[in-house]
């Protein structure tokens, strides 16, 4: 709620219960107040696609199991579906093989989405220096949140739950990010296109 | 560790003696060729009763010492065999001259749970076998080489640019009108109901599975090619991710191989303590099977039930080593370190409150109409369920009496007091029943240990694989070198070959560790359980509803990590 908050200051003219009900006041600017709302709706219902593949995954069950319980987070909708996802939580290892399917999937989910990559072999192939282990999946999509852990313990994993909403709070992901670049990137390769046909 | 030969060798001995047959850290072992393969498994199975095939294994022996492989071929096919009421297991190992060209005739007309590990040994090493079309298994369709043969060097990675499209081999028997009725639907590898990386493709009429394919693989994280490369202690993590619904049980199956090969008898108090782990784990193991397999059917609430009392042994362990999953808890001569105190009680009191609460789950399932009428689908006889190569919890269910711990009692199975659960059907509701008793019976046991727990060290005093204690290590010299020559050069089992099983959560873990004196092993298989009971996964849901299939794969519980490794 940091964006044009104001507190209106009481006139001195006012009697003293008006100046109670000012006190209660907030104005804000209608597009603002919306964006903010979303954005508090957003980071408190997320609905994550869990890619699991291995240990990881039996420890993300625990997450959402009765103990650690993410639904306190508002996290506990678990949707195979990833169109009907906006968290992609990567559990597990990804290999050379399920790489492609991880791209495809993740290419299905609509925008705006985040990626958490759950344990050091989602970040970094962990202790995996092998012929079919991809070492980090950021050489396929954007991550937004990195939890080290082999396993992450489940406090670990709830905490990077509270970055994705931290992150949506404030209106940052690496998608954007990533296709802000891609833009760029696009935008300049056309931009020499045109000085080259001069 | 040479045994007093029993009647039974030397009948081996008398029958294959021309065969070069030898017996070696308990193992049996024959020199067959490719010409005579056959005729030898043809005797080793109708005349010795070795029915069950366990794990068929390619091995490059290039860097290998030559005494080991005198034959000079560079590859080998090693097959390992099972007599389930003698329990003993025999090693067959086939020279292959794969550069030359050479065939190996396939064993599938012996037993049909070949099929996998034929091709494993293809994909890894190269090795055909005679009529097995040549189909990459664990590694991707676009790789290139062989990863486990001995120039493959482990960090080169072949990223894959495109996912194997669905597809099916034009089959003659199937009309055209009929073909027009079936369309082909992909199922995983990131589907819900395939706990985590299985891809089956399925023909379907209707509902009714008419063929499918199964595509492995997805987790394949080079176990084996990983081992060659860590020392013999360093490899106890990696185990840990193989079943990782019950880790313990692989580190102690890994341990256990490398000690029987060193002749090293661990502690009493060690052996204990790895009992009351494995039955733990095996408890855990079977509640994540049951929960997540009535999931799958829609039965949310159970899954509670039990991943509640899995927490409650994640909590044992958490306060035995800090982690929760990935426990590492044992070292090769024993454990890595004592209990904390007030663990013991603190363990019996789970035990009481799983063994009360399991109950729960019990009424929830066992006599639920809708659980029953859906598990009991897809029946496999005691004889299919051999010729697969089953074991475990889904060989017990088809009415085979056979569990290593009772076979071939290791640590104190012999002496603590518990029963072996039978099915009659091999059916999911069998294989339900069969776990829900197995657990009460493993409680039993973990009890029944603890409350006479031997005392003592923890760990085995052999110079060759444990550090001396501290004192010695500052006050004598020979406690210095043990200590400098352990930290430096790491455990090293003598030379040689090893097959070592234990009974895990799913079935028979075998580890057959080839050691060529360093640090290093030179091969290690794992022989695991899943792997032989999912490839016949598409046999058993042929002509099954879809649904069917999706409560097949829970009662199997297959475990992608052990499963591709
Ligand atoms: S980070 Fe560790 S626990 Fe997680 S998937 Fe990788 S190996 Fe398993």
């Amino acid at each position: 709620m940091s964006t044009n908050k104001r507190l209106v200051s009481a006139l001195a003219s006012r009697s003293e219960e008006d100046f109670a009900l000012d006190r209660l006041i907030v104005t804000t600017k209608a597009d603002s107040f919306l964006e903010w709302a979303k954005r508090w709706g957003q980071s408190n219902s997320l609905w994550p696609f869990p890619f699991g593949t291995a240990c990881c995954a039996i420890e993300y069950m625990a997450v959402v199991g009765p103990k650690y319980d993410a639904s306190r987070f508002g996290a506990e909708v678990v949707r195979f579906s990833p169109r009907q996802s906006d968290l992609m939580i990567i559990a597990g290892t990804i290999t050379e093989k399920q790489a492609p399917v991880l791209k495809r999937i993740y290419d299905q989910m609509a925008d705006p989405k985040w990626v958490i990559a759950m344990g050091a072999c989602a970040s970094s192939g962990g202790f995996y220096r092998a012929y079919h282990v991809v070492q980090g999946v950021s050489r396929d999509i954007p991550v937004d949140v990195y939890i080290p852990g082999c396993p992450p313990t489940p406090e670990a994993v709830l905490q990077g739950i509270m970055q994705i909403q931290d992150r949506i709070k404030k209106g940052v992901s690496s998608y954007d990010d990533s296709r802000k670049v891609q833009e760029a990137a696009f935008d300049k390769a056309a931009a020499n296109a045109k000085t080259s046909t001069h | 560790m040479q045994q007093e030969l029993n009647p039974f060798n030397h009948e081996l001995e008398k029958a294959f003696s021309a065969h070069s047959y030898s017996h070696k850290f308990d193992n049996h072992v024959i020199f067959a060729t490719t010409k005579n393969l056959l005729t030898v498994m043809g005797k080793l199975k109708d005349e010795f009763g070795f029915n069950m095939l366990l794990d068929v294994c390619g091995v490059d022996n290039c860097q290998r010492p030559k005494t080991e492989w005198s034959h000079g071929v560079r590859f080998e096919s090693v097959y390992h065999l099972l007599n389930m009421d003698k329990n003993e297991r025999i090693r067959v190992r086939v020279p292959v001259d794969v550069d030359n060209g050479e065939i190996v005739p396939s064993v599938m007309s012996f037993w049909k749970g070949a099929d996998w590990f034929e091709r494993e040994a293809w994909d890894m090493f190269g090795i055909s076998y005679l009529g097995r079309k040549k189909e990459r298994l664990l590694t991707h369709h676009e790789f290139v080489g062989h990863p486990l043969r001995k120039d493959y060097a482990a960090d080169h990675n072949q990223p894959l640019s495109e996912s194997l499209e669905i597809h099916f081999e034009a089959d003659p028997s199937i009309t055209p009108e009929e073909a027009m009725k079936r369309e082909w639907i992909n199922i995983g590898p990131s589907h819900p109901a395939t706990h985590g990386t299985l891809r089956i493709m399925a023909e379907i009429e209707g509902e009714v599975i008419k063929r499918s394919r199964l595509e492995i693989g997805y987790l394949h994280r080079c176990f084996e090619k990983m081992c060659e490369n860590h020392l013999y202690n360093q490899v106890i993590p990696y185990t840990d991710r193989l079943n990782y619904c019950s880790s313990p049980m692989n580190n102690i199956g890994w341990c256990k191989a490398i000690e029987d090969m060193m002749g090293i008898e661990i502690p009493d108090r060690a052996k204990a303590l790895r009992m009351v782990l494995a039955e733990l784990s095996r408890v855990i193991d079977h509640l994540v099977c049951i929960g997540a397999g009535a999931v799958d059917l829609g039965a949310l609430t159970s899954f509670w039930f039990c991943f509640e009392q899995r927490e409650r042994v994640y909590e044992l362990f958490e306060k035995l080593c800090g982690a929760r999953l990935t426990v590492s808890l044992t070292r090769i001569g024993g454990m890595a370190q004592e209990l904390p105190v007030g663990w013991v009680t603190d363990c019996l009191e789970v035990v009481k409150i799983i063994t009360k609460n399991i109950e729960e789950v019990d009424r929830l399932l066992t006599k639920n109409p809708i659980f029953v009428q859906r598990t009991k689908v897809c029946p496999i006889s005691a004889e299919d369920a051999i010729q697969w190569g089953y074991t475990g919890p889904c060989l017990r269910a088809a009415g085979v009496n056979y569990d290593i711990r009772k076979a071939n009692p290791y640590y104190f199975y012999k002496d603590v007091e518990f029963e072996i659960p039978i099915g009659q059907q091999g059916d999911n509701y069998d294989r339900y029943l069969v776990r829900m008793e197995e657990m009460r019976q493993s409680l039993k046991i973990v009890n029944q240990v603890l409350n006479n727990l031997p005392s003592g060290p923890y760990q085995s005093l052999d110079k060759r694989v444990c550090i001396p204690p501290k004192k010695e290590v500052y006050t004598n010299i020979e406690g210095l070198m043990n200590h400098f020559m352990l930290i430096m050069k790491g455990v090293r089992p003598p030379v040689g070959e090893i097959y070592s099983a234990t009974e895990a959560a799913n079935g028979e873990l075998g580890f057959y560790v080839i050691s060529d004196g360093g640090q290093n092993p030179y091969r290690v298989k794992v022989r695991p359980p899943c792997f032989a009971i999912y490839q016949s996964f598409s046999e058993m849901i042929q002509n099954k509803m879809i649904s069917d299939a999706i409560a097949e794969l829970g009662g199997m519980n297959i475990i992608a990590g052990e499963l591709d490794r």
